[in-house]
């Protein structure tokens, strides 16, 4: 089992989903995070004060997979968030010792294995 | 000269006045947190660029005296606009008047950017508003106020049904087709970013309403409270069918949907305020619930990218106040004139008339100033723009912004305060000491 952690630009969340769900990855939380990569720096002036925003909005989305399903998760991600600027974000793939799914007490590759959604 | 006059109309104009900044809220609200800032800008510069180009023009050329297709420029530069009394208005001194009409420049001007948020590039915008208001606004305010061809045939426009708001829907319509739809129109959810806002400027927005409505009265009188009174019904009546709708249709009343109601009540009450009786006001308040209701969830499933659905609100509302007043004018109420249901056939054929001419002309006039605008800066920001948010692209503020990660940027005195977060010095090894 591996942990996808991709951090890139809230306007892309939607696309990234999308992404995902078409390659049917599921089980993912987001998060609202403030980053700095490589980007320019944006200006902005409050009543003549100006001020350089040196964190970014970004959104990070973590991904608990089977080992077989980094390489669909990973390229889903690459190909919606991209813009070709500076400032893009990262995906980290990161080693999961154990995971246990809180209702089923399931775990490791069981926990990680979506269940059969019921349609509310 | 009448003191009593005088002073409802010195509050009428600030009461029409507010109703641009419950505007801002308004449209504010029902925008994604990252165009908050530049959607309630498009209404505040408003205030400034077309209260000032109706002070140098805009107001000669929709009320100064001169042929029934245009004002003349005898008032330009507010030359001869004193303390004597109005041409317009026996009653009240000329400034005020002058005053009173630029507030409703000024908010019909900032109706329009209800339709083009999100991807208006500002200065464009900006230029747009002031063309607009001295070659649209004008033109149609003399038409129906200031002497010209529709009040000579005796079109009834209390307070701006054709002049204000199938002006600006009209023009809504034709920017939003020129503009063309957002780059995540349809494509994903753009949903209000913050609804009490947008329940604040309907309310703020009503209060100011009184001012616009029963202050075109131009005196204080029996036909002011009779404006006055209709625009508390007319609302009244369309909140409650509004609410009605929601339920029947997906069984929960909606706070978007009541404060779209009451702004659809008030339009619709606005060219009929002084010349129908309280009953029908509310008639009226009730029937213009429907035609909007319907074209809000048409509109919603077409290409036409019309945000926060100016069209359906004033452009559909106004016509449709516009021909109701037609049906259900009364003299023994506005001592003028009857209308359909009174048997007055020709009144009703006037207003259409008055509501076709101004389609033409407002579709026909936005068309042309927005095709000279983009010739000089493009109209439209670029996807990239889009994507980031139209306050830091276009203003280079943020509406809610978190202050973390902000770094002064000082005079260079004080240098050390700029050092950017990755280029700190170095840490020796072992961490810092």
């Amino acid at each position: 089992m591996k942990l996808v952690v991709a951090i890139f630009r809230p306007e892309k969340l939607n696309e990234v989903l999308h992404a995902l769900y078409e390659a049917e990855v599921r089980g993912i939380s987001s998060s609202r995070v403030q980053g700095h990569g490589g980007e320019l720096d944006r200006v902005e002036t409050y009543r003549g004060t100006t001020v350089k925003m040196e964190l970014a909005e970004k959104v990070r989305l973590e991904i608990g997979v089977s080992d077989h399903f980094v390489e669909p998760t990973v390229k889903a991600i690459l190909s919606s968030a991209r813009t070709g600027e500076v400032g893009d974000g990262k995906v980290f793939v990161i080693p999961v010792e154990k995971v246990y799914r809180i209702r089923t007490g399931e775990e490791d590759q069981a926990a990680v294995t979506p269940v059969a959604t019921a349609v509310a | 000269m009448n003191g009593s006059d005088t002073s409802w109309m010195l509050v009428s104009t600030a009461l029409v006045l507010l109703m641009t900044p419950a505007l801002a809220f308004f449209y504010g609200g029902l925008v994604r947190s990252k165009n908050a800032l530049n959607t309630m800008m498009m209404s505040v510069a408003s205030l400034g660029f077309v209260g000032v180009a109706w002070a140098v023009l805009g107001y000669s050329l929709a009320f100064a005296p001169g042929p029934s297709a245009i004002g003349g420029l005898s008032f330009a530069f507010l030359r001869g606009v004193g303390l004597d009394v109005a041409p317009s208005a026996a009653t009240i001194p000329h400034v005020l008047f002058m005053a009173f009409q630029g507030t409703f420049a000024i908010i019909t001007a900032a109706l329009i950017s209800g339709a083009i948020v999100e991807r208006k590039r500002f200065p464009a915008y900006l230029l747009f508003i002031v063309l607009w208001s001295i070659a649209v606004y004008a033109p149609v305010a003399h038409w129906v106020w200031g002497g010209g061809f529709l009040g000579k045939l005796g079109a009834l426009d209390f307070a701006g049904g054709t002049v204000v708001h199938i002006n600006a829907g009209v023009a809504a319509l034709v920017a939003a087709m020129m503009l063309g739809p957002r780059k995540d129109y349809a494509r994903q959810a753009t949903l209000p970013h913050h609804v009490p806002f947008v329940l604040l400027g309907a309310g703020l927005l009503w209060f100011g309403w009184f001012g616009f409505n029963g202050g075109s009265a131009l005196a204080a009188n029996g036909i002011a409270a009779l404006a006055f009174t209709n625009t508390f019904l007319a609302p009244m009546g369309t909140l409650v069918v509004w609410t009605l709708l929601d339920l029947k249709r997906g069984g929960k009343a909606t706070a978007v949907g009541a404060a779209t109601a009451i702004v659809v009540g008030l339009v619709a009450v606005t060219p009929a305020a002084g010349f129908v009786s309280p009953l029908s006001a509310l008639v009226l308040g009730a029937l213009a619930a429907f035609p909007s209701y319907f074209a809000i969830l048409y509109r919603s499933r077409t290409r036409l990218d019309d945000s926060l659905d100016v069209v359906a609100a004033h452009g559909i509302g106004g016509t449709v106040g516009a021909l109701l007043t037609g049906v259900l004018a009364e003299k023994a109420w506005n001592g003028v004139s009857d209308g359909l249901l009174f048997g007055n056939v020709r009144q009703f054929l006037v207003q259409v008339l008055a509501v076709l001419v101004t389609i033409v002309f407002s579709g026909a006039g936005t068309f042309v100033l927005l095709k000279l605008v983009n010739l000089l800066i493009p109209i439209k920001v670029g996807p990239r723009e889009e994507g980031l948010g139209l306050d830091v692209s276009q203003h280079g503020e943020e509406a809610y912004s978190s202050g973390e990660g902000a770094i002064l940027i000082l005079p260079s005195a004080n240098r050390q305060a700029t050092v950017p977060l990755g280029a700190a010095e170095p840490v020796p090894e072992g961490g810092p000491v």
